[in-house]
């Protein structure tokens, strides 16, 4: 009997974890660790964060789903790998430590034949002063990076409407908090839901609402823009990004990296190396994201975490890490089949392997402060890449160790975006986007990179409708319901 | 409603060189008959990019 081992329960491990506990059968084991007990949709964690959806809603229970898949679930934290095992062990395994009530704290060795690393990322608040530390967010901003921070959001967010109702302003300021975040698309669909419910409570004439990130243009949602077919153009996202932000008269300020935060006010300093400061009175900023921290030691004890991990700490894998500067960047620096090149039977997926650099141009101000966006994993490429990684491992462990593994490379793959404003079934509205592939390949697509028969963007009603579909068909489909496997990632 | 979107444009402002919708387009993202048809077509358009990416 074989063991698959999957340290994360996000869309990539969980989907990683369901199918190989479907492939493998009972022959096989698969163990998943995790330290929260609920799976949850974090796309609709925009609308809990205005009160349009409850925490209840988008997530659930983990234990009665992995029991019913038959899989080994722990409620804890992966602490580190010993990929080689131990001076006492000879297997590898990893160490980890409960997060379960009644367990917290106690450590365990799990031994592994195959290691999936799915941890996601760990919200790095931290990294801006004022934003948050080492122990998660702070008092000033709000967040909805999580079921419970999006509560949190809502909180704050409906006491301002009731400031506005009794006549005082407010400002809203909203975006990313630091220089090197990503999910701009995430802060870009909570702007326009902030800015929908106010309208909806009648107050959007008391509120100013602008927009702060570290895109060096509007549009470019870490993925360096993209160019969508309309009306017979191939338009840029810049375009339908700044159209979207003047219909709905919100201001933006972009190259910006938050270098501080403090009650009422961020400074931030822009790609110009202007310095500057905004007031707000409510703000939802996306902190960095960074590996979880994982170590990991070689047999006889020795640190090895720098041959595992890159420096941000997430897993190295297929990628060519040594493209350099952005004119030497090729579609084929992006890894395929996410295998570690230093230990053959560990794999990352998701936002657990390490980028090989940014898609977006990387830029800095004068002063030396980086900032761009770096490079989305999440969404649709998340569970691709985690399946792709779940069916390699499969067939290694059913048809032998030489069996040859699948690939998913994002420079091949495409990615559904939906932004969805409201959630009444009529009254709300969004903006729908696909993007193929995600990678631009400027070889194979010269001057946009993309395929633009495949890149599109449009805004209505329509688009909204398949954002509630994809709620209810996701959830359906991680609580492992009738047909679940035909449902794609 | 064309004109009221216009009015939000702030000369040589952030976006003073961005395009905004009409009316017409504006009450075609509301259109129920028009966005069904959409909705057919936007899922059709993302299944193929979900099939090219498997």
């Amino acid at each position: 009997m074989a063991r698959l081992v999957v340290l994360g329960g996000g869309v990539s491990g969980h989907t990683a974890a369901t199918f190989a506990a479907k492939w493998l059968g009972s022959a096989h084991e698969v163990v998943v660790v995790t330290p929260n007990a609920k799976w949850n949709w974090i796309p609709s964690n925009i609308w809990v964060g205005v009160g349009e959806m409850s925490k209840e809603e988008v997530t659930f229970d983990l234990a009665p789903v992995y029991a019913k898949a038959g899989i080994n679930y722990k409620q804890a934290k992966a602490v580190s790998i010993n990929p080689e095992g131990s001076e006492l062990v000879n297997k590898p395994f990893v160490t980890i430590e409960y997060t379960l009530a009644g367990r917290e704290g106690m450590t365990e060795n799990i031994e592994y034949d195959y290691l999936i690393n799915a941890t996601g990322p760990k919200l790095n608040f931290g990294a801006t002063p004022g934003l948050g530390d080492a122990n998660g967010l702070g008092e000033f901003t709000v967040s909805v990076c999580t079921a419970d921070h999006a509560v949190h959001a809502n909180e704050e967010f409906q006491k301002s409407i009731q400031k506005m109702k009794k006549g005082e302003r407010q400002k809203f300021l909203i975006g990313t908090g630091h220089g090197l975040c990503t999910c701009q698309g995430a802060a870009f669909e909570y702007i326009f839901n902030i800015e929908h419910e106010l309208n909806k409570a009648g107050v959007r004439d008391m509120a100013d609402i602008k927009w702060i990130s570290n895109e060096s243009f509007l549009g470019d949602f870490g993925v360096g823009g993209l160019h969508m077919k309309s009306m017979g153009f191939a338009v840029s996202s810049k375009i339908f990004a700044e159209s979207l932000f003047t219909e709905r008269n919100v201001d933006w300020i972009i190259g910006a990296h938050v270098n501080k935060v403090e009650k009422g006010k961020v400074h931030y300093e822009l790609l110009s190396g202007e310095m500057g400061e905004e007031e707000f009175d409510f703000s939802m900023l996306i902190p960095p994201f960074a590996g979880v921290g994982l170590k990991a030691y070689a047999k006889d004890g020795t640190d090895i975490t720098a041959t595992v991990f890159a420096p941000n700490g997430f897993m190295k894998v297929d990628a060519n890490y040594a493209a350099g500067a952005y004119e030497n960047w090729k579609a084929s620096d992006w890894p395929k089949t996410y295998q570690n090149p230093t230990y053959g039977n560990m794999f990352a997926c998701g936002i657990a392997f390490a980028p090989p650099h940014p898609i977006s141009k990387p830029m800095s101000s004068p002063n030396g402060t980086p900032i761009n966006p770096t490079p989305p994993r999440t969404g649709m490429p998340s569970g691709i890449i985690g399946k792709a990684v779940a069916h390699s491992i499969c067939d290694r462990i059913l048809q032998g160790e030489n069996a040859p593994l699948h690939e998913a490379s994002m420079a091949h793959m495409g990615a559904a975006c939906v932004a969805s404003a409201g959630k009444g079934i009529f009254d709300g509205t969004a903006a729908a986007m696909t993007i193929y592939p995600v990678v631009p390949d400027f070889d194979k697509y010269p001057g946009t990179g993309r395929d633009t028969d495949y890149t599109f963007g449009e805004i209505g009603l329509a688009g909204h409708w398949i954002k509630h579909i994809l709620h209810h068909l996701f959830i359906w489909k991680a609580k492992l319901k009738a047909g679940w496997t035909l449902i794609p990632e | 409603m064309s004109k009221k979107v216009e009015h939000n444009i702030k000369a040589y402002g952030n976006n003073f060189t961005t395009m905004t919708p009409g009316p017409f387009a504006i009450k075609l993202r509301t259109c129920k008959i028009w966005q069904f048809i959409r909705f057919i077509i936007i899922n059709i358009k993302m299944l193929v990019v979900v099939r090219k990416s498997h």
